[in-house]
């Protein structure tokens, strides 16, 4: 079934993200390919056992850039919709952490659109992870570090 | 003026706390604020060196000169996704 567009399909929630119902979302009659992409929560990170992440967000700015992540994306291929959630909070191995779901008339721009639009989620948006290791350890994730962290 | 800077993630467990307030001359632009952090917060200066600065939800050059009131906050180095 093909529903009707929601107000606005950037979002941030503490809650159990439905990819299900994000996908549904996104399909339109003159969109003939839909591309869903999730994250989820990896149990292994260079070799250290994660049992789970905590997200934290500057929720004003992240929303924000996510909105402009949406204009760039429309502007560089024929996007019929598009939704993007981050969940915030704590969140166990395998639930999922991000969804972004795109649709195009053609599957290549589909992929491709959905692609960057992750891509440059993780690069801007800001939002930060904290592992927590199997040994009760914990460690917010910085790209960059090296081994001396702060 | 006093600007009240947030922090986030890593930072913030360094600084322990949601915000400092740091002290400025007016017309001071953002890299003379990472100064000032650095000095007052000896503990982010290495944390500091590879964030950003956000000013009123835009990223800011450090050139940038503060407005009065900003909402300034420190990003370090983002992971979602």
């Amino acid at each position: 079934m093909i529903i009707q567009r929601s107000v606005t399909m950037i979002n941030l929630t503490h809650n159990p993200i439905d990819d299900q119902a994000l996908t549904e979302q996104v399909r339109r009659r003159d969109c003939g390919a839909v591309v869903t992409f999730l994250g989820t929560v990896r149990d292994l990170t260079d070799g250290k056992i994660t049992v789970a992440l905590d997200y934290e967000a500057y929720p004003g700015m992240a929303k924000k850039k996510m909105a402009e992540i949406e204009r760039d994306t429309r502007e560089r291929w024929p996007v019929g919709e598009m939704a993007m959630v981050h969940r915030l909070g704590h969140m166990a191995v395998g639930e999922v952490s991000v969804a972004v779901a795109v649709s195009c008339p053609h599957r290549a721009q589909a992929f491709e659109a959905c692609r960057y639009a992750i891509d440059r989620l993780k690069e801007l948006v800001p939002i930060w992870k904290k592992e927590n290791w199997a040994d009760g350890s914990t460690e917010w994730v910085h790209p960059g570090d090296t081994g001396v962290k702060g | 003026m006093m600007a009240q800077v947030r922090l986030f993630a890593r930072a913030r467990e360094l600084a322990g706390a949601d915000s400092i307030a740091i002290e400025l001359e007016p017309g001071a632009t953002a890299s003379d604020l990472r100064q000032r952090i650095a000095k007052a917060y000896p503990a982010l200066a290495s944390l500091l060196e590879r964030s950003a600065l956000a000013v009123n939800d835009e990223f800011a050059d450090d050139t940038l000169t503060l407005p009065v009131n900003a909402e300034v906050a420190l990003l370090p180095p983002v992971s979602g996704g």
